[in-house]
């Protein structure tokens, strides 16, 4: 018996290209007020195009239609629990979307005079002082457009110092626990990638580390708490095993949700971190972004922060480009604005003990799944966990069921997958994040949907193995998709008379 | 809850932490505030942030009317609070999109494959200069001057750590378009990429044919940018370029001080492989009926690691779908009459005041007031609530006493004869 869902119809919806037929249009113009003008004879013929070949030509009913049918083949945090492990899945609040679309936020423009940018530029003072105190660091860029972004942003910042000091340095160090960003950031940085392994409890091993941290060290990349939702207990120890050979420790700020108002990387010895506000401070994902990834620092670090700078002066807020230790710009303009003004928005409702409550409520939610879901699923690190926990597939594999199958499976009780095969440390992970947004109820129901489906291995195995079984698409071939790519829509040949 | 935890308290949950690392005070923030309090404070700050001001601001950020559907379209929470479609089945909505808004970036600029998107066009443009670094196992990298300041800033912020020697061509001063004479003297046999914007930073339309003939006997690719996305509307597509990286923020996405934009890189098939970022693929379900998935992640960080074609994950799917209503909205017709009127308006308006540059140009130009500085101007235009153009001393310091401008379909005759007035 399935408690959340049960199948209802869907309509059926050709591309907007197999819809279009000429001369429909969805918009309006205003008549010109200016002479109109000829573009050949103003451009030259040989700088103007001929028609889009193939461009859409609908209405706006159609465009209407056409996107809302798309949208019910979605599911959404809106629609329930998406629990998703190190991406944070959290009721993205609506007033957020309100205030960042008032017009003077959605229409300023980036070169508008500063005196004339003041509301929006306090919006950022504010934010970047809420940042420092969440993370006790001290300083905070907000341009960096999304995590990876930050990361590129934060290792960068290492390169910069370590370069001050007379040696880059060659190599950066990541566990092998950690998101794949991480070494396709330090590769991007210029820097060799060194693995890590994890000890027995799931925690970066300090006499691996030890070993492995010379000279040429630049950096020890670290998520904590770590994909295993576990904290990294011996994070002081290993900042003083990086910091005593002149490396720096940088923090991965994924699962942050699980820190805020708890423990602050700043007091932990990190020197550089990123935030991601797409998970730990509600804006919503849209589908996979915008985001923004703000980056946090020690004092040490701030003289290269990328320009330009938000400063006060003689009671104004404005830009300072005059940074000449800075890495430079790594994104045009100021970042991802209206991502900043929906994660202050979230901040000032919360306040301070209303962030602290998230993050107990993101805990507890968490430690509650574990203990509903342990007597059916293999825990293989048994370490404590914070806001995430992981599951192995180990049982159910006996019966040639795998996390992918598990996770098709959930479809079919109305929720979202948890992160499937992720941290690479474990074999066939389950990686469960609920969030503090998830109540008793929705917890009970994505308990007794997986209880439900260890059952379902047992006696029917199948069943599980081709799911899903209630969606209007059922299990979508990758593996076609990859072999020949078909990566845009083409006009079918035309049809043979013979036909 | 907690009993089935084994807890007490909430606190037990984090009592595994070492005592020296919890913060042992409260956060030194205000305490919660209702949504009542919280919108007016916002309303406070959005009034002092320039309301009520025509604008011939452009340079990379365009004032474009926002058809009311778009926002009606991204505010469905099934798009708007969805993840990364990885799970295919229950992310048809967002895929489908996605494939639709490839394949028209690939009909506007002529390219055969456009990615899912990027952050903005100032990080495409460094992401594509890579890409051909890649595909012909050269390291230099030659940008116009003309190219936007800041997106050349970025280049030279990733490149500058990857070993990547930039150098830039000039533009002619009569013309403000790239000078060829410079470009042939700089290419040399080890130079991976040649970054050339058209409309450029001063609205001049480049001479791409000429370019990339240069750039590929010099055995080098042609990167196009492009800010300004209605011009493609009207303007000849780039069919000679390898790579095209651009911002699609004219295609209704608000301004928004910066950010949140699109960006997108399109290329020539044979450099998929090189591509950074999320694409969206068709194929079919179990039942043989049309689908479509993320495909290709062989490319990305979650697979290649340290290996990956770039270390992007999040992008900008949600503002991505805002530029795929728009064109769905004025299609094949409506691109082209909204891109011809902001050539009327823009000519309209540079008939009436001294031009720095001769050039055919879309909707921007460079004026050269005379008699006055642009700062002088920029303060008489602000009595009459009109926020002239950028004074581009701060990037080109030839070009002190010039100001960018740019006119939109958003521009009023009246506003438009108001700023000429001051100009004389």
């Amino acid at each position: 018996m399935i408690d959340k869902v049960r199948s209802h119809p869907t309509q059926n919806e050709p591309l907007l290209f197999e819809i279009s037929s000429p001369g429909k249009v969805g918009y309006q113009l205003p008549a010109l007020d200016v002479p109109p003008v000829d573009p050949e004879g103003t451009l030259g013929a040989r700088n103007v195009r001929a028609e889009i070949e193939g461009f859409p030509e609908v209405s706006e009913v159609e465009v209407i239609r056409h996107f809302t049918r798309l949208s019910s083949w979605n599911y959404a945090i809106d629609l329930g629990m998406y629990p998703l492990g190190s991406c944070t899945m959290k009721y993205n609040p609506r007033l957020n979307e309100m205030v960042a679309r008032l017009e003077g936020l959605a229409w300023g423009h980036p070169y508008q005079p500063e005196t004339l940018s003041q509301g929006a530029l306090e919006i950022i003072a504010a934010l970047e002082g809420a940042l420092r105190e969440v993370t006790g660091m001290d300083a905070v860029t907000l341009q960096p457009a999304a995590g990876a972004h930050g990361e590129l942003t934060g290792i960068l910042l290492v390169r910069a110092l370590l370069e001050s000091r007379g040696n880059p340095r060659r190599k950066v160090l990541v566990p092998d626990s950690a998101h794949g960003t991480n070494p396709a950031t330090a590769a991007m940085a210029g820097y060799t990638v060194q693995p890590i392994g994890s000890g027995p409890d799931g925690r970066v091993d300090l006499a691996a580390l030890a070993s492995l941290v010379d000279e040429e060290t630049a950096a020890l990349m670290v998520t904590n708490p770590n994909t295993l939702g576990v904290f990294e207990n011996g994070i002081l120890q290993a900042a003083e095993i990086l910091h005593a050979k002149g490396a720096l420790v940088y923090m991965d700020g994924a699962n942050m949700n699980a820190l805020v108002g708890i423990a602050r990387p700043g007091d932990f010895g990190v020197d550089v971190m990123h935030l991601n506000l797409h998970k730990t401070f509600s804006t919503p994902h849209g589908g996979g972004g915008p985001g923004c990834g703000p980056v946090c620092v020690k004092q040490h670090l701030e003289p290269f922060l990328p320009t330009p700078r938000l400063r006060r002066n003689a009671g104004q807020w404005g830009w300072d480009y005059d940074r000449p230790q800075s890495i430079g710009r790594v994104r045009a303009f100021y970042g991802n604005f209206g991502v900043m003004v929906r994660a202050l928005a979230y901040i000032m409702a919360h306040g301070g003990p209303g962030l602290r409550n998230a993050t107990i409520d993101a805990v507890l939610n968490a430690n509650y799944l574990r203990k509903r879901l342990e007597p059916f699923f293999d825990l293989p690190y048994q370490a404590p966990n914070m806001h995430e926990v992981v599951f192995s597939d180990a049982r159910q594999a006996q019966r040639g069921v795998r996390t992918g199958d598990i996770a098709k499976r959930l479809i079919d009780y109305g929720f979202h997958p948890y992160t499937v095969s992720f941290p690479l440390i474990v074999h066939g992970a389950m990686m469960i994040e609920p969030t503090e947004t998830e109540s008793k109820q929705e917890l009970d129901l994505f308990a007794d949907a997986l209880i439900a489906i260890a059952r379902e291995v047992e006696t029917d195995p199948e069943l599980v193995k081709s799911a899903p079984h209630s969606t209007r698409t059922s299990r979508v071939d990758e593996v076609a998709a990859a072999r020949k790519p078909v990566l845009r829509w083409r006009p079918a040949p035309p049809r043979q008379a013979a036909d | 809850m907690l009993e089935v935890c084994g807890a007490g308290a909430a606190e037990d949950l984090f009592s595994h932490l070492p005592p020296d690392v919890r913060l042992q005070r409260p956060l030194d923030l205000p305490p919660g505030q209702s949504e009542y309090s919280i919108a007016a404070q916002f309303r406070e700050w959005a009034d002092r942030t320039a309301s009520g001001y025509a604008s011939f601001l452009g340079a990379g950020v365009y004032a474009h009317f926002r058809p009311v559907v778009v926002d009606t379209i991204v505010s469905r929470g099934e798009f708007l609070t969805s993840y990364t479609p990885y799970q295919a089945e229950i992310s048809q909505g967002t895929l489908t999109a996605i494939f639709e808004f490839q394949s028209m970036i690939c009909q506007l600029t002529g390219m055969d494959v456009a990615n899912a998107s990027m952050y903005d066009g100032s990080t495409a443009a460094p992401e594509a200069a890579m890409m051909a670094v890649r595909a012909t196992g050269k390291s230099r990298v030659l940008t116009a001057r003309a190219v936007h300041p800041e997106y050349r800033e970025v280049l030279h912020t990733y490149a500058r750590y990857q070993g990547l020697p930039v150098a830039e061509f000039g533009y002619d001063p009569d013309t403000g378009l790239a000078d060829l004479a410079d470009l042939e003297a700089k290419l040399d046999g080890d130079t991976a990429a040649v970054l050339l914007q058209s409309p450029n930073f001063f609205g001049g339309i480049e001479e791409v044919r000429a370019i990339a003939e240069l750039t590929h006997a010099r055995g080098a690719l042609l990167v196009f940018l492009f800010t300004e996305a209605v011009s493609l509307g009207l303007l000849r597509p780039p069919a000679e370029a390898d790579i095209v990286a651009g911002e699609l923020q004219s295609f209704a996405i608000s301004p928004s001080y910066g950010g949140p934009f699109a960006g997108v890189i399109a290329a020539k098939e044979k450099f998929l492989r090189q591509m950074p970022g999320r694409l969206a693929g068709e194929t079919k379900d179990a039942a043989g009926r049309r689908a479509f998935c993320l495909t290709l992640s062989t490319r990305e960080q979650h697979i290649r690691r340290e290996k990956a074609t770039s270390n992007i994950c999040t992008n900008q799917a949600l503002v991505a779908l805002m530029a795929t209503v728009f064109m769905s909205l004025y299609g094949k017709q409506g691109l082209r009459e909204l891109a011809t009127q902001n050539l009327a308006k823009a000519h309209y308006l540079a008939a009436k005041l001294p031009l720095r540059f001769q050039a055919p140009f879309f909707n921007e130009f460079v004026a050269q007031p005379r008699g006055a500085s642009p700062e002088v101007i920029s303060a008489r235009l602000l009595e009459r609530k009109i926020i002239g153009g950028l004074p581009l001393g701060r990037f080109y310091p030839e070009l002190d006493g010039c100001l960018l401008l740019c006119a939109t379909e958003m521009a009023r005759r009246e506003q438009m004869d108001s700023l000429a007035e001051v100009f004389a």
